[in-house]
């Protein structure tokens, strides 16, 4: 019993525990504070017990958890076969694919729910479904072949050998391996599902009300606060709901784990696999239809084809509807998401380490779990309410932050550090500690095995979790454009602001700008993880 | 892997500096902070000659739509996010006034045309400029189906004219309530749900924002849809040009309802002398001038010269209007009304 | 000199380590040797630095270890699966000890290539001698290659540097581990059961080149295993232990001849014991009499491990029951008459199941023990 007292003053994790102040601090002043304050302010009143009471809430409540879960539903059968192109096939274009299915993830979703009006004029819920499946299919199929590119082949050919089928050694060996990847992966699909609110609104209107819209609508139309504080804690408590589920599903997967090399891992499939592979290219085009209906319009013109919306990027629009040009946009948003990028996987990356030191001290694991959870929050609590919450803290801070460009970065990173934690904690707490304890016993420090061994370990997922946070940060639109002021806008908000203009020459500038998103987003996305190739060994 | 490590430890400290460089505040007498809705637009070069004229620099700082806006300077009245705020429209002004926001300035230029928009006596709020949501049609498509251009809100319920007409949710769109609030002023509380009745029978098509019904649904516009009538501004026409440079569209004048945008010096500002200046800019020639091109809408000051594509759009003559207060009170339940008229 | 004293190691309420003192000698080599749980693990983990002692003290040449963290005690890890650094080379494997700051670290001891190293054991320990040392390596990346090139020769692996450590096989990265671990000189190897992941043949070359290794690179060394083999094979002198505890510390033959007590004689071979009478070197039981030089006069306990019963010509006649073919001997299951033992035969004449034969006590399995009571 000694010894669970004596290991708190842990011996190898003083450092990173100093460390773990600066993601959680961060977290505190620029999310749970502004929440927080937000919520109180409108529980004041009756709202509670008003909103709590009445049946429309509840079927908000519905239709949210219900969307949001038919969403994940789809994404996860729609990922798995772009997942097993991703993870086990060795085949030309490979590369192409992982970076164009991130596509979605920066479009606006104006823009998205527009093109999915124009493809199902009378979607509906349908509609709702497919679109928030569109972004997200990256997000299942990215994880879960994160995990299925290291597992071991053998264990399938074992059960081959035993006489299974390709299909039942899948659901029987590979698939109880990927559920953890499968549910870590679907749990941040369903908050991103569950509070997404462009698309939902634009699709759904008046009519198809999810918590995200009702909060937002009774922020900002009615300045009901005591309504939306009332939601927003239903929301909360769902969100907290999720993690925790997820956190459960994740608990197996995050033991120790004998990774192979990618390449012992690929190979041209064969037979039966063909068949899945071309699911997945077919899934993939399938991603593709809105994106290409989006180019469509883009060189499309009232007298045939052009190009006059690209030229127009380098101006500021339609009789100056713009107060930047197109192009210091694309700067904008480049500079922004590189801000928050970084921002994000110095939080991610130390909120991290101090998960994993914390669970190798053996502290307290409900401790352990509860700060995993907490630091998950900001994906699922409506971007209006931190918004806000900003405008009735932040001014308590030296310097006004409330009026400063520098929300924009930070508010990005707030949304992105969740997402770099869910992808660097597995592999840092799949690292055999005694792994460690040999480069403690070569003479290294516990900072020095951090940055010898850790880091360097979990450096593909630090690359893919850069990756995928800066295009989420480019991507990012609901508070950037609480926050940007008229000079720092980026992208998404200036296609916004273009699409929201008449004129022929806006309209074709704004899906010009969206190709040219599009195209920035696979540049960058095919460069960090040719990084990868280069510096990083594959094991 | 070292050299990334490196390359990462650098990236990380100047982005750590860049931001560090962002928190710094140039706060001093030289500077009014004037907070908007995101669809403020202005030319550089009136607040340039600002400068020069007064030394002041105005940051302009956007966030959300007029309603956003609104909300937001009411939660911060406490301690505001600027010194001058403007885009307060008259569906959200009541209830700016009424939490106290805006601090009383007359301007010396109000009493050139602003004054005729004023919501009460107190010269809180100085109107700055005006626009119309009406009705937009798209006459070449209604002449190729036979179909004359329709002139009231009472055509537009008539057969002739079914499946033709689109508008936005109220509930999530601002010219949606705009339209609603026409509605409301021509047919009165007790007829407006009927009327609506009548276009839900006519086969009104209803779609959440703006961006869709007219990018979108409109025959009109570049996304050359299906339907020729489309609830939008009365501007709108002067921005889809044909070669002739003539607009290829209308507003329908006499289904108009009459947006204003108020400005006001924010109670409790740092710089409440600075933000006067602002105001009085804002009402200046100068930017008034620049109002239609940059916003779409009609400057509040009289005499300003409109540019030669808005001679074919003049503002509607009768556009109708509700009292601020009215609209404030009874806008929730009238956009429950709206939906069981229409949503049935 | 590496002294433990009382040491105490808990788990919560679990005494895993209680009261241990042991000494280690510099260049002696010690196995600790018990079967899986008795705490000999942990008593390494103890030692270097992963573990919090519960009392007691841990002192090299003197000073306490105690409030010293891992990586500053000089003490070289070696665990049963290599545990290479999987994103590094054999020699990016080997170089990174050489690659970290070298504070409180021994001078070399190893000066020049494995063939010099028995002479270069003294000078090493003069060295080590010195307490803790507080001085640069002074190797620079050509030192720092040099010393790869000679670890990887010591271990039998030159030319292996570029190669990916996921390509080695099983013994290739042990060896490597091994080498990794020696190359920055470290005072004290800690080495925790680094054959038993090994297949068998493999096993028992690599303990013949592990012991050579270590006695040609001077080193201080504590392995730890279960095989009392690869304890013998390696060690200058044997710690059992048993239930967290240290029962008895010898030199290997020591230990193998006198067992402290029946428990150690067992886990050491043992599974027959009988009441015997030494006189002048020679021991009689019921099987016989054999000259067994390390009995002490008097009446005492006799351990016989299966190799103490051959088939001969000896006084008893059992019944043969089982037969199995093992690789240099035949082992036997007999019946003496109620009682069922082990025996062994040697391969050309052994003897059918069922047959008759007579049993002779050889004294190489004879192991004797203090009388019970």
């Amino acid at each position: 019993m000694a010894r669970g007292r004596s290991r708190l003053r842990l011996p190898d994790g003083t450092g990173p525990a100093v460390l773990g102040l600066v993601p959680l601090g961060f977290l505190a002043v620029f999310f749970l504070w502004p929440v927080a304050a937000i919520i109180q302010r409108g529980l004041g009143s009756d709202g509670l017990v008003r909103v709590l009471g009445s049946p429309d809430t509840w079927s908000v409540v519905l239709f949210t958890v219900g969307q949001a879960a038919a969403s994940t539903v789809v994404a996860v059968i729609a990922a798995m076969p772009v997942a097993f192109l991703l993870a086990r096939c060795a085949l030309p274009g490979i590369a192409v694919v992982r970076a164009a299915i991130l596509v979605p993830f920066v479009l606006p979703t104006v823009v998205v729910g527009l093109a999915f009006r124009s493809l199902m004029p009378d979607g509906g819920v349908l509609s709702i479904v497919l679109a928030n499946a569109f972004f997200n299919v990256a997000v299942v199929a990215r994880t879960v072949a994160g995990l299925w590119s290291h597992l071991d082949r053998r264990a399938e050919n074992a059960a081959r050998a035993l006489g299974a089928s390709p299909l039942r050694a899948f659901t029987s060996v590979t698939l109880p391996a990927l559920r953890p990847a499968i549910g870590s992966a679907a749990a941040i699909v369903f908050l991103f599902c569950a509070t997404s609110f462009g698309v939902v609104l634009l699709l759904g209107g008046a009519r198809y009300r999810t918590l995200e819209t009702e909060i937002y609508l009774r922020t900002v139309d009615l300045l009901d606060l005591s309504g939306a504080a009332a939601l927003s804690l239903i929301q909360i408590t769902a969100v907290v709901a999720v993690l925790v589920l997820a956190a459960l599903a994740r608990r197996r997967r995050e033991t120790a784990m004998a990774l192979r090399a990618r390449t012992e891992t690929t190979r041209r499939p064969r037979g039966g696999e063909w068949w899945v592979a071309a699911t997945a290219y077919a899934v993939v085009a399938a991603l593709m239809v809105p994106i290409v209906a989006l180019v469509v319009r883009s060189v499309s013109t009232s007298d045939g084809w052009g190009l006059d919306g690209y030229r127009a990027l380098s101006g500021t629009g339609f009789r100056g509807s713009l107060q930047i040009s197109g192009l210091d946009a694309a700067v904008n948003s480049l500079r922004a998401a590189t801000d928050a990028t970084l921002l994000a996987l110095l939080l991610g990356v130390s909120a991290s380490v101090v998960l994993v030191s914390l669970g190798r001290s053996r502290a307290h694991p409900g401790f352990v779990d509860t700060l995993d959870t907490a630091l998950m929050l900001p994906l699922g609590v409506s971007a209006v309410t931190v918004g806000f919450g900003y405008l009735i803290t932040l001014d308590a801070l030296p310097g006004d932050l409330r009026t400063s460009a520098a929300l924009v970065p930070l508010a990005q990173a707030i949304v992105v550090t969740p997402l770099v934690i869910r992808m660097i904690l597995p592999v840092l707490r799949s690292v055999d500690p005694r792994l460690r304890q040999a480069a403690g016993s070569l003479g290294a420090s516990p900072w020095r095995v951090w940055r010898e061994v850790d880091i360097p370990l979990a450096g593909r997922s630090l690359i893919a979790a850069a990756a995928f946070g800066f295009v989420v940060a480019l991507g990012e639109f609901g508070a950037t454009s609480f926050l940007a002021r008229p000079d720092s806008a980026t992208l998404p908000i200036v296609i916004g602001r273009l699409i929201s203009r008449p004129g022929e020459l806006n309209n074709q500038m704004a899906y010009a700008a969206c190709t040219m998103l599009m195209v920035v987003t696979v540049a960058v996305v095919l460069l960090v993880e040719r990084l990868r190739v280069r510096s990083v060994g594959e094991f | 892997m070292r050299r990334l490590f490196t390359l990462t430890a650098v990236a990380l400290s100047v982005a750590m500096t860049a931001s560090c460089s962002l928190f710094g505040s140039d706060a001093g007498d030289g500077k009014v902070v004037l907070v908007t809705h995101d669809s403020f637009e202005y030319d550089q070069a009136v607040f340039d000659k600002f400068k020069a004229d007064t030394g002041i620099t105005v940051e302009v700082r956007k966030s959300g739509d007029a309603g956003a806006l609104t909300n937001q300077l009411v939660l911060t009245k406490a301690s505001p996010l600027g010194d001058v705020a403007f885009g307060v429209d008259n569906t959200f002004a009541s209830r700016a006034l009424d939490e106290g926001v805006f601090v009383e300035y007359r301007s010396p230029e109000a009493d050139k045309g602003p004054q005729r928009y004023a919501i009460d006596d107190t010269a809180r709020l100085t109107a700055i400029d005006f626009g119309d949501v009406c009705v937009n049609v798209d006459p070449a498509a209604l002449a190729a189906a036979n179909v004359p251009v329709p002139a009231s809100l009472e055509d537009l319920a008539d057969p002739k004219y079914k499946d033709l007409l689109v508008v936005e949710d109220p509930a999530t769109s601002s010219p949606g309530l705009a339209f609603l609030l026409a509605t409301v002023s021509q047919y009165g509380q007790k007829d407006f749900q009927n009327y609506w009745a009548r276009l839900k029978a006519n086969g009104v098509k209803v779609v959440s924002g703006w961006e869709e019904a007219y990018t979108q649904e409109f025959s009109g516009s570049s996304g050359k849809g299906k339907r020729p009538l489309v609830v939008s501004y009365a501007s709108s026409p002067s921005a889809e040009l044909d070669d002739k440079g003539k607009p290829r569209t209308a507003a329908l004048l006499d289904t108009c309802f009459k947006q204003v945008e108020y400005a006001g010096v924010l109670n409790g500002a740092k710089n409440t002398e600075g933000a006067r200046k602002v105001l009085d800019l804002l009402l200046s020639v100068d930017f008034q001038s620049k109002v239609p091109e940059k916003m779409y809408v009609y400057p509040t000051r009289e005499g300003v010269e409109l540019p030669a594509a808005w001679a074919a759009t003049p503002p509607a003559a009768n556009a109708s209007t509700l009292p601020a207060p009215d609209i404030t009170a009874n806008r929730e339940r009238w956009i429950e009304q709206w939906r069981a008229a229409v949503r049935g | 000199m590496l002294k433990v004293d009382g040491l105490d190691v808990a788990y919560g309420r679990i005494l895993a380590v209680s009261e241990v003192d042991l000494e280690i000698a510099d260049g002696e080599v010690v196995a600790l040797l018990g079967p899986s749980g008795c705490g000999k693990s942990t008593l390494l983990r103890a030692i270097a630095g992963l573990e919090r002692p519960t009392t007691g003290t841990i002192s090299w040449n003197g000073t306490d270890l105690a409030g010293i963290p891992i990586h500053r005690r000089g003490f070289g890890l070696v665990f049963q699966d290599g545990q290479l650094f999987p994103h590094r080379d054999v020699a990016g494997n080997v170089s990174f000890g050489l690659r970290m700051p070298a504070t409180q670290q021994p001078p070399p001891t190893l000066g020049g290539g494995p063939v010099a190293s028995l002479s270069a054991e003294g000078a090493g320990n003069e060295g080590r001698r010195g307490g803790l040392w507080i001085t640069g390596r002074g190797g620079e990346s050509l030192g720092i290659a040099a010393r790869v090139d000679e670890m990887l020769e010591l271990v039998g692996l030159s030319g292996y540097g570029g190669r990916r450590v996921t390509e080695l096989s099983g013994g290739e990265q042990q060896r490597v581990a091994l080498a990794r671990a020696l190359a920055p000189h470290p005072r004290l190897l800690l080495l925790d059961e680094p054959l038993s992941a090994l297949d068998r043949a493999l096993r028992e070359q690599l303990a013949i080149d592990l012991a050579r290794l270590l006695r040609e690179s001077g080193s201080t060394a504590l392995v730890v295993t279960h095989d009392h083999d690869e304890a013998f094979t390696l060690a200058d002198r044997v710690a059992v232990m048993r239930a967290g505890r240290i029962v008895q510390v010898g030199k290997p033959d020591e230990v193998w001849r006198r067992p402290v007590d029946e428990a150690t004689a067992r886990f050491l071979g043992c599974d027959l014991f009988l009441d015997a009478h030494a006189d002048n070197g020679v021991l009689n039981c019921e099987f016989g009499s054999a000259p067994v030089p390390w009995a002490p006069d008097g009446p005492v306990t006799a351990g016989l491990r299966p190799a103490a019963l051959r088939v001969g010509d000896g006084p008893t006649e059992v019944t043969v029951t089982a037969r199995v073919h093992r690789r240099d001997h035949v082992r036997l299951v007999v019946d003496t008459g109620g009682r069922r033992v082990d025996a062994v035969a040697g391969i050309a004449d052994a003897p059918e199941v069922g047959a008759r034969v007579r049993l002779v006590l050889a004294p190489d399995g004879v192991a004797v023990l203090s009388r019970r009571g």
